[in-house]
């Protein structure tokens, strides 16, 4: 005999007929009817017309129809509120049976009935249950806390329940324990700022101690509520350790995890010089590489954490390679996180095993996992670099496997090595420029088309090449067309003679055709450029890239730091905060990993605070860095880069030198038409922008910065002697973004003066004048006149020594006089030079060490807060300030007009006169100068 | 919990609403379809994680960020406690006893925090028989909440006896070139307890860490790198002296498991020659050779060569054994009743092509190989005592097999 028989009912009437037997005195049929209705509502029928009658029968000393009857109320008492009052007196009859699995049934069964009117009833009844006799009862009443709290908080807070319950996690039985912590960490993640968990040492040691009693999921429990535990110290936090890792042996996956999850948070407060800290690493890598053998699933969950683990702690699987080698027989979302896994242990010493295996995968059939394997190949090249010979061979014989994906998968990697490893692997591009044809993928493609222009010089048809994709431009993806575009103003300006055509149809179809905005930006651009200094164009455009970085897709380290603290979560399977997919502010706590230990960490900068690179969310391979040239011009390969390098360098592009080079120089007597429109667009590209821009900084930003920058005291700088009685003084200063250079003009000669005009040479940061000298009325024998002349760096850049150098001449009815001045450097401080800290770590990173300079500021009596106020106000801007051991640490940062971006960090420690700097910046020649700054500024 | 309409659903929590699960077909097939199928899905805030078993989805839903570890367990452990009280978990048997599996799914889990799930205790308290229930004298057994929630009390036998079985699977993986990518062991001891009372059992292995500790570092061990243990095992004290003490629940169960990553010598060797004439014939050598001590024999040795999916008339020819032709697996099995350590045998197969190929690029399966060596362990891990002790002080008898068998046992082919 079977249950299914009650599926089968189907006839007419048959609420009806349920409805009678329902009500029938014979208890058999009872439970008969009962049962139809439940099967009924199995399968998605409406049998709340029964509510009554099915309430009933709720009265029962049989233990089977109970349930049955329970389960009916769970699922209909939402929808028939008023009729589940009904139920109440049985609820509290219930509670108080003889037997504990009805009291446990009935209180179990009561938290999941949803309906407000009915919660505070309940309430006695879970008051009783709660210190009832029998664990049993105890643990669901527990549970039942919960429930009722979701319900109707207030209520539960005020019948003083969480008192109740926190007095549970006492209890001598380990399993009311157990659901006691579980209850009471549920509530408190919907209610962060209680501090409900008050965990201290005393309670964590009864956690401890519960931890070896309880049952599996007990154990989760308890330790996923001690991950939210932050020791007080480092041997609080080792002992901690200690009586966890024995929960690294145990069977079930899910306990592991979550004990990898508390080492892992409190190895953090562990000095790196601690035995203790080898001895655990150690103890980490095996149960990490068992879970590789449990059901396909939680492997998978296991390698998405494992793939976190490694990125915040390469060293615990270093060793570990083999057991990520992909079998046959795994699941797809196994394989391809396996080979991630591959890709960030690769190292010199197991690439040689990592390339066969990658070799091998590259064949298979699944293509999403061929891909991947091709991309992973290019990824050890740019990683390890003694492999990247190797990598590239192996590219080349799976691009002669003529597999369609496969070779567009590795035209798109070759493009990544060859720009990291620049003018060492060009040979291969005959082979490429072979698979032209068959590449039907934008990014193949785009990458293919950034080959040709790059090298155009070495290939001897780049220009047949270029031209056939020019053919149906408009078919093409935007990134193929600003490739395009971009590649073929490259080719013009390695062969100029040959190309003309060429770049005049290209720009045309850009500016003219087009209705992208990107596209037709660019073009004109291009256009302007070319049209008036071909020489700048050919530094804009050829100018050198900056290498990408070795390490690609990391996850940016606050968030890394973030999703360890959620290591078995949904959170570390999908590499998000739960506050990207968790609904509401309901249950979102950012929780961070405990500070590092002052001891071990002091001498240590920024960049190693969290192990960390460029953000994750940046584009493939390409760092955004705020580098001189943004990659805007030469690459187009990633999404569109936001921040600073677009900012950079469309300012640096209006950078154009109306007077000086030519057209001519290059193409000889060419007329370049400039279009109308694009007359008109590039115009407003200079000074105007830039210092508007700033003046809408400053007025968003406050009045903080209205201030300006220090100015220093006007000093002599061409003395009268020298220009026929003519004495110039003169001081810089940046106010509101702009900057001016004021002056006072003397005549101390015998003839008044009339007819004064200024020009500057080209210099270092090409500031030049941005109005004529007004002098309004001839200034006569003796007389003085201040002037403010307002300045841009829109000028020509030359680059000067020293760096700061201004070669200015002043023309008058006598005749013109020269002379030089340093300009400090602060007042190219930009408003928008406050770097986002993310951004900033990455970048710290990323500028080789050799780039750091250090500088002792001598006798600054400053505090810290005083110190940094006064930086500040001239635009050095500080973004995070730490405390090592009495020191204060300031992270700054600071950008030129130009775009280049200097990183400091300022040590003070109080009472000590003398402060340290260091700088990083990617144009070390600015270092000096900048050190110069900031002793200005902090002595002033 | 469903095929495609739900078959039966519980509703921990009230707060995913019961028509999301809807979502999860269309979404699982979508998937499917683009070949990004993962155990996870999402539509909108509602969080599907979901594992098959049969032809059943068991699927949980959270809104929340729940530890997923714990739920693909949790479900793991479903199946497991289904399985056991209906031998098959399929459509039928949830249908046939739906009653129960409402009832054993309120016992599982509570508001989302799983509960007793040890389907041998709630087997003590739950059980098919319905009616017997009747009288309303069904009490909580004690083991649900003991800190022993695994074995109850008064368990009684005549004859007091313990089977320890230590099987060792060597899970291999060869690439073409005849070079071992991995080999390891993974090894369990399982344990069928037929003792009395409350007995407390201590194992000795030959474990080296122990050896070390001791001073016996000159005897014979087996160093185990990663030792997953039952609950039962008190996980604190072995961490402190290597010591595995328990009490264990009656009947069938694995006491533990151990990794060890040593290469050893592969106990079966596989050499091949697959040559393929496109449109013509497949040719097919494979050689076997029996890596281990001679006085040892593998038995239900299979070995299964893969063959082109439009491969036809076979014929084969062995020097020892059987060959199979399994078109459905696309596979020719090759079955060796028992194989000698030290031997060396051989099989031809040779298949017919059709002259004109299919479209379909074919994987490159590996070749697999399964056999059991009874009475012998790669590790060479040996049981060295059976403590046995319960209050009534009877006398207890430990018996110990040993076999070694293969495990993911894989040699890609070219």
């Amino acid at each position: 005999m079977t249950d299914s028989k009650y599926f089968t009912t189907t006839k007419k009437g048959e609420i009806f007929e349920l409805k009678a037997e329902l009500n029938s005195d014979k208890k058999e049929k009872k439970k008969e009817a009962v049962k139809k209705v439940i099967a009924s509502m199995t399968v998605g029928k409406d049998v709340s017309a029964l509510f009554p009658d099915v309430v009933n029968c709720m009265q029962t000393d049989n233990l089977e129809l109970k349930k049955l009857v329970y389960l009916y109320l769970m699922n209909y008492a939402k929808s028939q509120p008023d009729m589940a009052i009904m139920a109440v007196n049985t609820f509290v009859k219930d509670c108080e049976d003889p037997n504990p699995l009805i009291r446990a049934l009935a209180v179990r069964t009561m938290g999941c009935i949803r309906v407000d009117k009915i919660t505070e009833y309940l309430c006695e009844p879970l008051r009783k249950c709660l210190k009832d006799e029998d664990p049993y009862v105890r643990k669901t009443a527990a549970v039942c806390v919960a429930k009722l709290h979701d319900i109707n908080a207030q209520l539960v807070e005020d019948q003083g329940f969480l008192d109740t319950l926190k007095d549970l996690i006492s209890d001598s039985n380990p399993m009311v324990v157990a659901n006691a912590v579980a209850a009471l960490s549920e509530i408190a993640e919907s209610h962060p700022s209680s501090n409900l968990l008050d965990l201290n040492p005393q309670s964590i040691n009864k956690l401890l101690t519960a931890l070896n009693e309880c049952t599996e999921w007990g154990q989760i429990f308890i330790l996923d509520c001690l991950a939210n535990y932050m020791p007080k110290d480092d041997r609080e936090a080792q002992s901690i350790c200690e009586r966890v890792t024995p929960r690294l042996s145990h069977a079930n996956s899910a306990v592991v995890l979550s004990a990898v999850k508390v080492l892992m948070k409190f190895m953090e407060m562990l000095s790196k010089d601690l035995d203790y800290y080898g001895t655990l690493l150690k103890k980490l890598a095996p149960p990490l590489v068992t879970l590789l053998s449990a059901e396909p699933e939680l492997q998978y969950v296991a390698l998405r954490n494992i793939n976190l683990i490694v990125q915040k702690r390469p060293e615990i699987l270093k060793h570990e390679m083999k057991v990520f080698f992909v079998k046959y027989n795994d699941p797809i979302y196994v394989k391809l996180e396996k080979l991630d896994i591959m890709i960030r242990l690769a190292s010199q010493a197991n690439i040689a095993q990592v390339l066969a295996e990658l070799k091998e995968y590259a064949t298979e059939v699944d293509v999403d996992f061929v891909r991947k394997a091709v991309r992973a190949i290019g990824r050890c090249a740019i990683k390890v670099e003694q492999s990247a010979e190797r990598c590239v061979s192996t590219l080349l014989d799976l691009i002669q496997t003529k597999v369609n994906y496969v070779v567009q998968e590795a035209i798109v990697v070759i493009k990544d090595i060859f720009r990291k490893y620049p003018n060492k692997y060009e040979s291969v591009i005959a082979t490429l420029c072979e698979n032209l044809d068959s590449l039907d993928e934008p990014e193949a493609r785009a990458a293919m088309i950034w080959i040709v222009g790059e090298y155009a010089e070495r290939i001897d048809n780049a220009d047949e090449l270029l031209e056939s994709f020019l053919e149906g431009f408009h078919d093409e993806s935007t990134q193929v067309q600003l490739q395009l575009l971009t590649a073929i103003v490259k080719l013009f300006l390695k062969k100029p003679t040959e190309t003309q055509e060429l770049v005049q149809q290209v720009l045309s179809l850009a500016t003219q055709d087009s209705d992208n905005p990107d596209l037709r930006d660019r073009g004109y651009i291009y256009w302007r450029l070319l049209s008036t200094d071909p020489v700048a164009a050919k530094e804009v455009v050829l100018a050198e890239k900056p290498l990408i970085s070795e390490e690609t897709d990391l996850i940016e380290p606050t968030l890394l730091d973030e999703l360890i603290c959620y290591i078995g979560t949904l959170a570390s399977v999908y590499h998000k905060p739960p506050s990207a997919f968790v609904e509401g502010g309901r249950g979102v706590v950012h929780k961070s990993l405990p500070p590092r230990t002052a001891s071990s960490e002091s001498t240590e900068s920024p960049e190693t605070a969290p192990a960390g690179a460029p953000s994750g969310d940046q584009p493939d391979v390409i760092p955004a860095q705020g580098d001189l040239l943004g990659d805007l011009l030469n690459l187009d390969l990633g999404p569109p880069v936001s921040g600073p390098p677009l900012a950079a360098s469309s300012i640096q592009m209006g950078a154009v030198d109306l007077l000086g080079g030519g057209l001519d120089s290059l193409i000889g007597d060419t007329n370049f038409g400039v279009p109308p429109a694009a007359a008109a667009a590039p115009a407003r590209l200079g000074a105007p922008i830039s210092s508007g821009l700033s003046d809408l900084f400053d007025l968003t930003s406050g009045v903080g910065t209205l201030s300006g920058s220090y100015v220093a005291p006007k000093a002599v700088w061409l003395p009268a002697m020298k220009a026929k009685g003519l004495e110039i003084s003169g001081t810089f200063t940046r106010q509101v973004g702009s900057i001016s250079m004021d002056l006072q003009l003397t005549n101390k000669a015998l003839q008044v003066m009339t007819d004064f005009a200024i020009q500057f040479n080209r210099n270092s940061f090409g500031l030049a004048p941005a109005a004529p000298l007004q002098v309004h009325a001839p200034l006569s024998p003796n007389q003085t006149v201040e002037i403010s002349l307002p300045l841009n760096t829109v000028g020509s850049v030359m680059k000067m020594e020293p760096l700061n150098n201004l070669q200015v001449a002043v023309k008058n009815n006598i005749d013109v006089f020269y002379f030089s001045t340093l300009y400090p450097l602060h007042v190219l401080f930009v408003e928008d030079g406050k770097m986002d800290r993310q951004m900033f770590l990455a970048t710290w990173k990323d500028i080789p060490n050799e780039n750091e300079a250090q500088f002792q500021i001598r006798d600054c009596p400053l505090n810290t807060e005083a110190a940094s106020g006064k930086l500040q106000s001239s635009n050095i801007f500080t973004i995070a300030k730490r405390n090592v051991e009495g020191q204060d640490m300031l992270y700054q940062s600071l950008k030129l007009t130009n775009g280049i971006w200097v990183l400091a960090e300022l040590r003070i420690q109080p009472g000590n006169p003398s402060f340290m700097l260091s700088l990083k910046c990617r144009a070390p020649e600015v270092s000096q100068h900048v050190y110069q700054a900031y002793e200005t500024i902090l002595k002033n | 919990r469903d095929g495609s309409a739900p078959l039966i659903s519980r509703n921990y929590k009230g707060d995913v609403p019961m028509t999301e699960i809807d979502h999860f077909m269309p979404l699982l097939m979508q998937q499917e379809e683009e070949g990004t199928l993962a155990p996870l899905l999402s539509h909108g805030h509602v969080h599907f994680l979901w594992i098959k078993h049969s032809n059943l989805y068991l699927v949980a839903t959270t809104l929340k960020n729940a530890n997923a570890s714990l739920v693909y367990s949790f479900l793991y452990k479903t199946v497991e406690v289904f399985c056991e009280y209906f031998k098959e978990l399929e459509e039928e048997s949830i249908r046939d006893n739906f009653v129960i599996v409402y009832e054993l799914l309120d016992e599982l889990m509570d508001f989302g925090f799983p509960q007793t799930t040890d389907s041998k205790i709630l087997q003590e308290y739950i059980t098919q028989q319905g009616n017997k229930l009747e009288t309303g004298k069904s009490r909580v057994p004690p083991t649900v909440t003991n800190a022993v929630s695994w074995r109850s009390e008064g368990i009684k036998y005549k004859k007091n006896e313990v089977f320890i079985d230590v099987i060792e699977s060597v899970n291999l993986l060869v690439n073409a070139n005849g070079s071992v990518l991995l080999s390891e062991i993974v090894g369990t001891i399982k344990l069928k307890v037929f003792l009395s009372g409350m007995p407390e059992l201590r194992l000795g292995l030959n474990d080296r860490v122990l050896f070390e500790l001791t001073g016996r570092s000159k005897n014979k061990s087996v160093e185990l790198e990663d030792v997953k243990f039952h609950q039962c095992v008190r996980l604190s004290r072995f961490d402190n002296d290597r010591t595995i003490s328990f009490i264990p629940p009656d009947g069938d169960f694995e006491l533990m498991s151990y990794r060890l990553s040593t290469q050893v010598k592969p106990l079966i060797w596989i050499e091949s020659v697959i040559e393929k004439f496109s449109h013509s014939r497949v040719e097919i050598m494979v050689k076997a050779k029996g890596q281990f001590k001679k006085q040892s024999v593998a038995n239900s040795v299979e070995i299964s060569v893969p063959v082109p999916s439009d491969a036809d008339s076979p014929r084969f020819k062995t020097s020892v054994g059987s060959a199979k032709y399994v078109p459905e697996k696309n596979v020719v099995i090759w079955s060796i009743k028992s194989f000698p350590g030290g031997k060396e045998y051989l099989m031809r197969a040779h298949f017919g092509l059709p002259s004109v190929e299919t479209e379909e690029v074919e994987g490159r399966p590996p070749i697999g190989v399964k056999f059991e060596i009874p009475y012998f362990t790669v590790s060479g891990i040996q049981v060295r005592y059976m403590k046995i002790i319960e209050k009534s002080g009877y006398q207890a008898l430990p018996w110990v097999r040993y076999i070694t068998q293969s495990g993911d046992y894989q040699l890609r082919t070219s």
